[in-house]
């Protein structure tokens, strides 16, 4: 049998999107520090329901840190205590028994509570739908192997592409800015030659669309920290350049 | 009555898909735009169809029960993706690609649907590659391969272990296009609960807003389920939490057949459950194999730590009994073998419940160094979930349900038994017969919704140029939307219960696990087919469930699906208990070699197992679908 801990839990809890939040104190006892955070939380929940109170909401699907569904600050910090973890894969062996617990939403404007620890983040596509796509309709494609792309270019987007679209780090910023993950998306398909052709308008729409939801970036670099998946914070200053580039190269572009 | 039409082209089979891209009739241009099309799922199936129907011009509306479409579980796949490309000039080719895809699946699957996939699977690597998916390169800036799950050629392309999010973020990128365009209407947040139809055909389907609770109707000229399988009918499971049968239920509960649900595929490389709250199982890339080995003290009562048990009292059963391939055996013979030392005493850990992977020779043998760069984001995983370190104290592993091949019957234009309505990706049963090989399951997602769909869609929809879709305050969507209504309403309505919701899932879980898992016999699926139907009853008169119907509950939400599958389990044991051979994932004991291994009955058992519902109190009735294997001739696997 694993080790029991037994917790202080302080839970946020908002019955809807304009409804006053409060926290909810629960003695989490017995706790298996082999449980994941939300296993944890399905513990908790199992007990609520039990007593007749309704379970705790919060967002989570895969449960193997990929999805990006789940994601709540614990005691202030994105995804908790563990680095370059969801909360889905943050177990409970990171705590020690007797240790109180706050347990918070996302808090950002742009991702407004829907019920208790649920955020909507529809926000993140938004931004994508601005461009973040390269336009290849199917059957258009030429053989995979025609355009050779350097492995370090290759890889360098991979790094970006890893990002799951949790939202911590808007969470952690702040000023709720979402520069890491806007940069992401962008060096994903910026550095690739098949996004060149879209790149410098690409760059300007999501840049502006990122700006009609979110804070300004005053590079704390707390959301490379909160980053599950450490996407670098170099990413803002290419896409910092890309865009003021962009402000030439479109209208360049659009006199030729 | 039901007759099963797969409407197979004649000819070669080199040629079947070609000819019958010719001989559908077609959609013109300007004329797509007169079609509404609804597709139901945002992972690859569905997300590929809805944003390739939006580029030819239909409209489309697609549904998720997401926040984003960019979180269907197609995304947690890491492994790669087969394309016949043979970039390794190692003799792949078309031919060989789905030669091993048949054989693979056991010989369960449909040859021709087989023989497309491979055949689009090129096409395929070349979409991805241009949609921007960061694939791995050689240095020479080409695209990289590996050879995976046995196969004897490097065709599986992949992007780190994490090909499954990048081929979903391609789609889904490509979907976002769409959207932004005007030509796809995104729904995120809408449970579907229905499937509607009228003069038999399907006409749209109802929909419950998870935020308001909501439940509203949307109507189309057809219908795509694209909605993933039934893997969680096991509770645990490599599955994501939300994933359910319940679109594709209800589907077949107005009329479409479902084929072969006794089929689900075990993978040995997960890790085992901790205690009993555990929620889901993690699933390790297959690659560990290679260099680990597996193995459980010989004696019952090993009380020694790992360290201190000498060889000689250690048990390498896959090595013994398989000296041939030894550690490297395919999925299911790792897996029963796992589970026969298992269920004789001989597991490892708190519970008793795993075998060893050991990586001691192979750190001897290669230093730590190597396998840290190997394996080490695997092993990094394992360490974040257990807290063990696997570079030295062996893992322990055990197998899991990750994949289902059965699903709903499709011809081959990918259309189920009711007029209009589609099932794409693992949603259907037809490419992967009663075993699916590795990296295949991306392949048949994408080839589905890219480059089949978008061709036969036409066939049905042509002659319905001029004719609107139903509209929905048509009886057929308001007797829907009140049915929909009221089920949902009674969970919530009902006072008192005793457990919630995941009590009676895990309950289910056990029984379809001890059962209809990975060794069956008729004894067990009988007892299931008893304990089945008492569980649901329980279920239903019990369950508690809090909160209002009018806002998000997610305890309403996931009592449909439980319902659905304890309807589903049922029918799974039926399934299982009338095929009384083995084949690929179905091993019945009673149906074993003299080495016991898998023995297939192609008198008898050569056909799908496809079922009809006939309502609540009857029992399905089943139709069969034989199977001709004019090109793979029929062989019994051997692995000594």
């Amino acid at each position: 049998m694993s080790k029991m801990l037994n917790l202080k839990l302080k839970i946020w809890r908002q019955s809807g999107p304009y409804a006053q939040g409060a926290f909810l104190d629960v003695d989490a006892n017995d706790i298996p520090e082999d449980a994941s955070f939300l296993e944890m939380l399905d513990i908790v929940n199992e007990r609520l329901i039990a007593d007749d109170v309704e379970p705790i909401t919060f967002g989570h699907d895969c449960r193997e840190g990929i999805c990006g569904t789940c994601g709540v600050m614990i005691n202030g910090q994105a995804h908790g205590p563990e680095k370059a973890t969801t909360t889905c894969q943050l177990h409970m062996r990171k705590f020690n028994d007797g240790d109180e617990i706050v347990v918070e939403p996302w808090k950002a404007t742009s991702f407004p509570v829907l019920k208790d620890l649920m955020v909507d983040r529809r926000a993140f596509d938004r931004i994508v739908e601005a461009g973040g796509y390269i336009s290849a309709p199917t059957g258009t494609a030429p053989d995979a192997n025609e355009i050779p792309i350097p492995k370090e270019v290759a890889d360098s987007s991979m790094d970006a592409a890893a990002c799951i679209g949790c939202g911590a780090c808007v969470a952690a910023c702040p000023n709720s800015a979402a520069q890491l993950f806007t940069s992401a998306k962008l060096h994903h398909l910026n550095v690739m030659p098949q996004g060149q052709p879209e790149r410098w308008k690409r760059t300007e729409a999501m840049v502006e669309t990122m700006e009609d939801f979110f804070g300004s970036c005053t590079n704390h670099g707390e959301c490379h920290e909160a980053c599950p998946k450490e996407i670098p914070l170099d990413f803002i200053a290419f896409m910092n350049r890309d865009y003021v580039r962009s402000k030439v190269k479109n209208r360049s572009l659009a006199s030729q | 009555m039901v007759t099963l039409d797969a409407k197979v082209p004649d000819g070669p089979i080199q040629d079947k898909w070609d000819n019958h891209k010719f001989s559908v009739k077609l959609v013109n241009p300007a004329n797509k735009r007169k079609f509404d099309v609804i597709v139901v799922g945002t992972g690859l199936a569905g997300a590929s169809a809805a944003a390739s129907l939006a580029e030819l011009g239909y409209n489309v509306k697609v549904f998720t029960f997401h926040d984003s479409p960019r979180r269907a579980h197609s995304i947690a796949a890491q492994g790669g993706i087969n394309g016949a490309k043979n970039y390794r000039n190692d003799g792949d080719s078309v031919y060989r690609l789905f030669y091993d895809t048949v054989k693979g699946g056991d010989y369960r699957s449909r040859e021709a649907n087989v023989y497309r996939l491979a055949q689009v699977s090129v096409d395929i690597i070349d979409q991805c590659a241009a949609q921007g998916v960061p694939f791995a390169r050689e240095y020479g800036g080409l695209l990289a391969n590996r050879s995976f799950g046995g196969a004897q050629v490097s065709r599986t392309f992949y992007a780190r272990g994490q090909t499954g999010q990048q081929l979903l973020l391609g789609a889904y990128q490509a979907l976002a296009g769409q959207i932004a365009a005007g030509k796809v209407t995104l729904y995120n947040r809408s449970d579907v609960l229905d499937i509607v139809t009228k003069d038999g055909e399907a006409r749209g389907i109802v929909v419950r807003d998870m935020l308001t609770g909501q439940v509203h109707a949307h109507s189309a000229h057809a219908v795509v389920l694209a909605t993933g399988g039934y893997g969680n009918v096991y509770y645990l499971s490599t599955n994501a939490m939300a994933s359910n049968v319940t679109a594709a239920w209800r589907a077949h509960r107005k009329g479409a057949l479902f084929a072969n649900p006794c089929y689900s595929q075990i993978h040995p490389t997960c890790i085992p459950a901790s205690d009993e709250f555990q929620s889901k199982l993690t699933l390790m890339s297959e690659s560990l194999r290679n260099d680990g080995r597996i193995w459980v003290p010989r004696d019952h009562d090993e009380t020694r730590a790992v360290a201190d048990i000498p060889e000689e009292d250690r048990y390498y059963y896959l090595e013994e009994k398989y000296p041939a391939f030894g550690n490297l055996v395919p999925r299911d013979v790792a897996s029963r073998n796992a589970k026969t030392v298992v269920d004789e005493g001989r597991g490892v850990g708190p519970l008793k419940n795993g075998v060893y992977l050991d990586f001691a020779a192979a750190i001897a043998r290669d230093g730590e160094q190597a396998v840290r760069e190997r394996y080490g984001n695997l092993f990094q995983m394992y360490e974040r979930i257990t807290g063990e370190d696997p570079y030295t104290v062996p893992m322990r592993i055990y197998p899991a349900i990750h994949y289902t091949m059965g699903g709903l019957w499709v011809d081959y234009n990918l259309m189920t038994t009711v007029p209009g309505l589609y099932a794409l990706g693992e949603s259907n049963f037809s490419d992967h017969g009663a075993n699916r090989l590795g990296a295949s399951a991306l392949m048949q997602g994408l080839a589905d919704g890219y480059f089949v769909l978008p061709y036969t869609i036409g066939d049905y929809l042509a002659p319905k140029l001029g004719e609107a879709a139903l509209s929905t305050d048509d009886p057929a969507f308001t007797d829907a939307i009140r049915a929909v209504d009221d089920r949902t309403r009674r969970w919530t309505s009902k006072q008192g219960g005793t457990h919630g919701v995941e009590y009676y899932h895990r309950e289910l879980g056990k029984i379809v696990w001890e059962y209809c898992g990975m060794a069956r016999s008729e004894a067990g699926l009988e007892k299931a087919l008893s304990e089945i139907p008492a569980l649901r009853e329980e279920f239903r008169k019990n369950v508690k469930v809090l909160g209002s119907p009018d806002g998000i509950n997610t305890m309403l939400e996931k009592v449909n699906r439980v319902d659905d599958f304890m309807e589903f389990a049922e029918l799974k044991a039926r399934d299982a208990l009338h095929r009384t051979e083995s084949c690929g994932g179905h091993f019945r004991e009673e149906s074993q070699t003299e080495e016991g291994e898998a023995l297939r009955d192609d008198e008898n058992f050569a056909y799908v197992g496809a079922w009809e519902w006939n309502g609540d109190d009857q029992a399905q009735t089943l139709h069969k679908e034989p199977l001709h294997f004019e090109n793979v001739a029929l062989t019994q696997r051997s692995y000594k």
